[in-house]
């Protein structure tokens, strides 16, 4: 068996593949090796299959599609390999592969990965309007009503299941809180910023973005937030459709005039962490590859930027937590935040500087909640189970807020503790984006002086 | 690709077991942690306890099909590499920690469980259990025993075999045995359990681990000493056990092993240092305290730039985990890592060092060396590229340079991975052959058929199926 050459396997410089020594030091923080002990379901064991489809030893079978399928992507292994192995590459690139090869095809799957991936996705404007329906559906009370009388029993048995997870939409999105042109009130401005609102950040936590401004703002940075912004192209590299990908990129470039920028802002941990890859994406563009590298070189998660240029520490707290002076608090990490751009610890740092904050620290923090971009719709078990494995560890900490970056992990861990709270409501601790609670200790330090 | 024959048969010996068959099942047991190593498997099976295990092999003995046996496949020497249309035996089911009696110190486990938990449960009962291999987070202690592994923490406290009081195993022939027992003394009857401690496989599957665990040292210090020249550091070595101190652990990093492990770990490592030890001392703390104050001396007299304290337990952690890494983050250096594990008398240490990168100079390769310098064990480590053939060849002739040198100093091939495939070539020349015709006297009379691992350690002058192969890439 010759390796064909038209495989992305086999194009991709084949020194990466070799990186990995098989030494197993992923193996024991890898979600889904834990799940099943076998090792095909583990970080060196799908290399050692990537490997062989490059070394023409194995073609890219179902099996091998379903496998790549089951990697969270959670990048965990990226954290633990001593060897420095770019499994983010890695994955990408087989996943790519198999949508290529096309051996998971299937009409109706087929048929909604171009709708969302392709059509959706590269709309923003399609996107919107489809939240706006969302929300009429949502508020008018005929979510209830169907809810009520079992119209759901009606939906497919997977959608079914997954109509409860389905996020609530804004009443407002990013366009409609944030001007494209924001300067902070003191006058003084010490740099200038982009903000990215994000898809799923846009329509269903516009409170993010708007406090990711306020807080830009109150640390003397005039904020550019354009009111219509491209997908970054995160969702559809993380699913194989690398096209896209660099389309959308190429687009958020043709968007942005960098040279007039000090740094561009991420506050999704899931979006940031392909953000930060333009450079590597299009590095072989030659009409991009410059452009592409300075991005890249600019792009800041937003407590990095916040910690990297002394953000001021707040002096009031938050006024939601109604005056208590040790809130207990814990921070679970989106893994593409803290394995994927490695940024640990200045959330922590930030939310320690937030006053009334009790830190607590919870177990497996870095461990994937099994969100995992459409992790929960493509593989429901091992996410119902990642899902309940990370409440568990929530719950033992005692705390009252779980500040989480990224809107994935913050659907999930919502939807778990309220799964699980059902019988009782006051057992829900409140989940909330960090920079959300840095905003509000800003206005309650105001309120105080005011 | 046709799965053999006898998968029918061996489904319905063992009900309910899991048996992988597939091609894309089966790749990844193709190799472990041994660079350029590979076999194909027939199967894996996954067996749930010692019954299951006998069963299998009864049928294996039966249908004359040999048998690799393995854990996590994190081994450094190709010990659990298949051999061609081999069954895997795969342990990680076993899982469980059986007793932990804290009268007896001892601590009784599956062979599937990982070396980590077993430190883990002996801490949390106020107890210890010292072996602490490099990849003690997923190696499995079956897997320990049978390659006899090592550690950090050798100098003090010694291998494997020094903490195994018992063992469960399953001969070639399907029966079980047990050897050994709870007490501290025993002397009925050979000594046969400290036969299959490092037998690597090749004398039968050991299904359950009776371990001797310690108190816990009541306080621990770690130091750091840097070092402009390797001899230095070397001979620093010499002088701290000639004082008669005997620290808990005595590890070295040259300059590019610790270049590497900074960039994997970012613990604070001196990079601009030649060379590093990390030393630690454990015991009662008015001992630590004193021993810790006398190291410092010696490395001051033996011209350390710099000797510095961790702090915090947390950041002697931090330094132990990234020295563990070692191996691994050398990776980062060249697309093939070849880790070797020379052993030699204390007194020749700097000998050896000098040694080893004259004979990388000579053959113009690349070598980074870092090892357990308290117990002789260098880990001298080829960074290469196994797609050159002109250079491996040279790593091969500096290889065959420093294992020369090695017997020449009476040293040995090695002091912790084990033999398995990688060192078998240099074997024969190290055991002489009266030694070596007894290993083989030995294999032969457990395991007639030669099936258990075949062709591991040494070749039997009528190898069984021996089908692993150097794999070109």
């Amino acid at each position: 068996m010759t390796p064909d050459p038209q495989s992305k396997l086999v194009k991709l410089d084949y020194a990466v593949l070799q990186q990995c020594i098989h030494c197993g030091m992923c193996l024991p923080t890898c979600p889904t090796y834990n799940e099943t002990g076998r090792e095909r379901n583990s970080p060196r064991g799908r290399i050692s299959l990537m490997r062989a489809i490059a070394d023409g030893e194995l073609d890219v079978t179902r099996e091998f599609g379903e496998e790549m399928s089951y990697c969270l992507g959670c990048l965990a292994c990226v954290t633990a390999c001593p060897a420095g192995v770019d499994y983010a590459t890695l994955i990408e690139t087989s996943r790519a592969e198999v949508e290529r090869t096309g051996v998971l095809d299937k009409p109706g799957r087929n048929f909604i990965r171009w709708f969302f991936f392709r059509v959706v996705f590269t709309r923003p404007r399609m996107l919107r309007g489809l939240g706006r329906l969302l929300r009429f559906w949502q508020r008018s009370g005929a979510q209830a009503w169907s809810r009520k009388v079992g119209l759901m029993r009606l939906l497919p048995r997977r959608l079914r299941e997954l109509e409860p997870q389905t996020p609530v939409m804004c009443a407002k999105f990013s366009n409609a809180l944030i001007a494209p042109v924001e300067k902070p009130a003191s006058g003084e401005i010490r740099y200038r910023v982009l903000v990215l609102t994000g898809c799923v950040q846009d329509l269903a936590f516009s409170d993010v973005n708007r406090a990711t401004v306020d807080v830009l703002l109150a640390n003397g940075c005039e904020v550019l937030t354009p009111p219509t912004q491209s997908c970054c192209g995160s969702l559809q590299i993380h699913n194989g459709d690398d096209d896209t990908s660099r389309l959308l990129a190429r687009r958020q470039l043709d968007e942005v005039d960098l040279s007039r920028i000090d740094a561009i802002i991420s506050n999704a941990g899931g979006c940031g962490s392909h953000l930060r890859h333009y450079g590597k994406l299009l590095k072989d563009e030659p009409k991009y590859a410059e452009r592409a590298a300075e991005w890249t070189r600019k792009l800041r998660d937003i407590h990095e930027w916040l910690v990297e240029i002394d953000y001021r520490k707040p002096r009031a707290a938050p006024e939601s937590f109604g005056g208590n002076v040790a809130t207990p608090l814990t921070y679970q990490e989106s893994c593409h935040l803290c394995h994927g751009q490695k940024v640990t610890r200045q959330p922590r740092e930030i939310l320690k500087s937030i006053p009334g904050v009790a830190y607590k620290e919870c177990a497996e923090a870095s461990w994937c909640c099994g969100a995992a971009g459409i992790y929960s719709m493509t593989q429901p078990t091992t996410s119902a189970w990642l899902q309940e494995r990370k409440i568990g560890h929530l719950g033992a900490t005692g705390a009252r807020v779980v500040a989480s970056a990224n809107p994935g992990c913050h659907l999930q861990i919502q939807n778990g503790f309220r799964t699980r709270a059902s019988a009782d409501p006051l057992a829900e601790p409140r989940v909330v984006h960090p920079i959300v609670l840095l905003a509000e200790a800003y206005a309650a330090e105001k309120k105080n002086s005011g | 690709m046709q799965a053999p024959d006898f998968i029918p048969a061996l489904r319905s010996a063992v009900p309910g077991v899991t048996l992988l068959t597939s091609r894309e099942d089966l790749l990844p047991y193709g190799f472990d942690g041994t660079a350029t190593l590979k076999g194909k498997p027939a199967c894996a099976i996954f067996p749930r306890n010692t019954r299951e295990v006998s069963t299998i092999i009864q049928f294996a003995r039966e249908h004359r099909i040999p048998v690799v046996t393995r854990g996590s496949g994190t081994g450094l020497s190709g010990g659990s590499v298949p051999v061609d249309r081999c069954i895997v035996l795969c342990l990680v089911d076993m899982n469980r920690i059986l007793e932990l009696d804290t009268k007896n110190l001892t601590l009784m486990a599956e062979p599937g469980v990982l070396t980590q938990r077993i430190f883990d449960a002996a801490d949390a009962a106020g107890l210890f259990y010292p072996p602490d291999p490099g990849s003690m987070k997923i190696s499995t202690i079956g897997g320990n025993v049978a390659e006899n592994a090592g550690g950090l923490r050798g100098l003090k406290y010694g291998v494997t075999r020094n903490y195994v009081m018992g063992l469960e195993v399953v001969l070639p022939d399907g029966s079980v045995v047990w050897l050994g027992n709870k007490c501290v003394k025993d002397v009925a009857g050979y000594n046969l359990r400290d036969l299959f401690i490092g037998s690597e496989g090749t004398l039968g599957v050991v299904t359950k681990v009776l371990l001797k665990l310690l108190p816990k040292p009541a306080a621990r210090q770690t130091l750091l000493a840097t070092y402009a020249s390797m001899d230095a550091a070397a001979e620093t070595v010499s002088a701290i056990i000639a004082e008669k101190i005997i620290p808990c652990t005595l590890e070295f990093l040259d300059q590019r092993t610790l270049r590497c492990v900074e960039a994997h770990a970012s613990v604070g490592l001196p990079v601009e240092a030649e060379a590093l030890l990390l030393i630690e001392t454990d015991g009662h703390p008015d001992a630590v305290a004193d021993e810790a104050a006398r190291i410092e001396a010696i490395c001051s007299r033996h011209h350390a730039i710099a000797v510095r304290r961790a702090a915090t337990t947390e950041e002697a952690v931090r330094l132990a985990t990234a020295r563990r890494s070692a191996f691994s983050a050398l990776a980062r250096m060249r697309p093939t890592t070849i880790l070797e594990d020379a052993t030699v008398p204390r007194s020749e240490l700097a000998n050896m060092i000098r040694f080893i990168n004259e004979a990388a100079k000579r053959h113009n390769v690349t070598v980074a060396t870092f090892g357990h310098f308290g117990d002789g064990n260098l880990h001298p480590t080829f960074l290469t590229d196994e797609r050159d053939a002109d250079e491996m060849h040279r790593v091969e002739l500096a290889m065959r340079e420093i294992f020369d040198h090695t017997f020449s100093l009476g040293g040995t091939i090695t002091g912790e991975h084990g033999v398995g495939l990688a060192k078998k070539a240099f074997l024969p020349q190290q055991l002489g052959d009266a030694s070596l015709n007894l290993l083989k006297a030995i294999k032969r009379t457990l395991d007639p058929h030669g099936l258990m691992n075949p062709g591991k350690i040494f070749d039997l002058e009528t190898p069984a199926a021996t089908g692993t192969q150097s794999h070109d890439a």
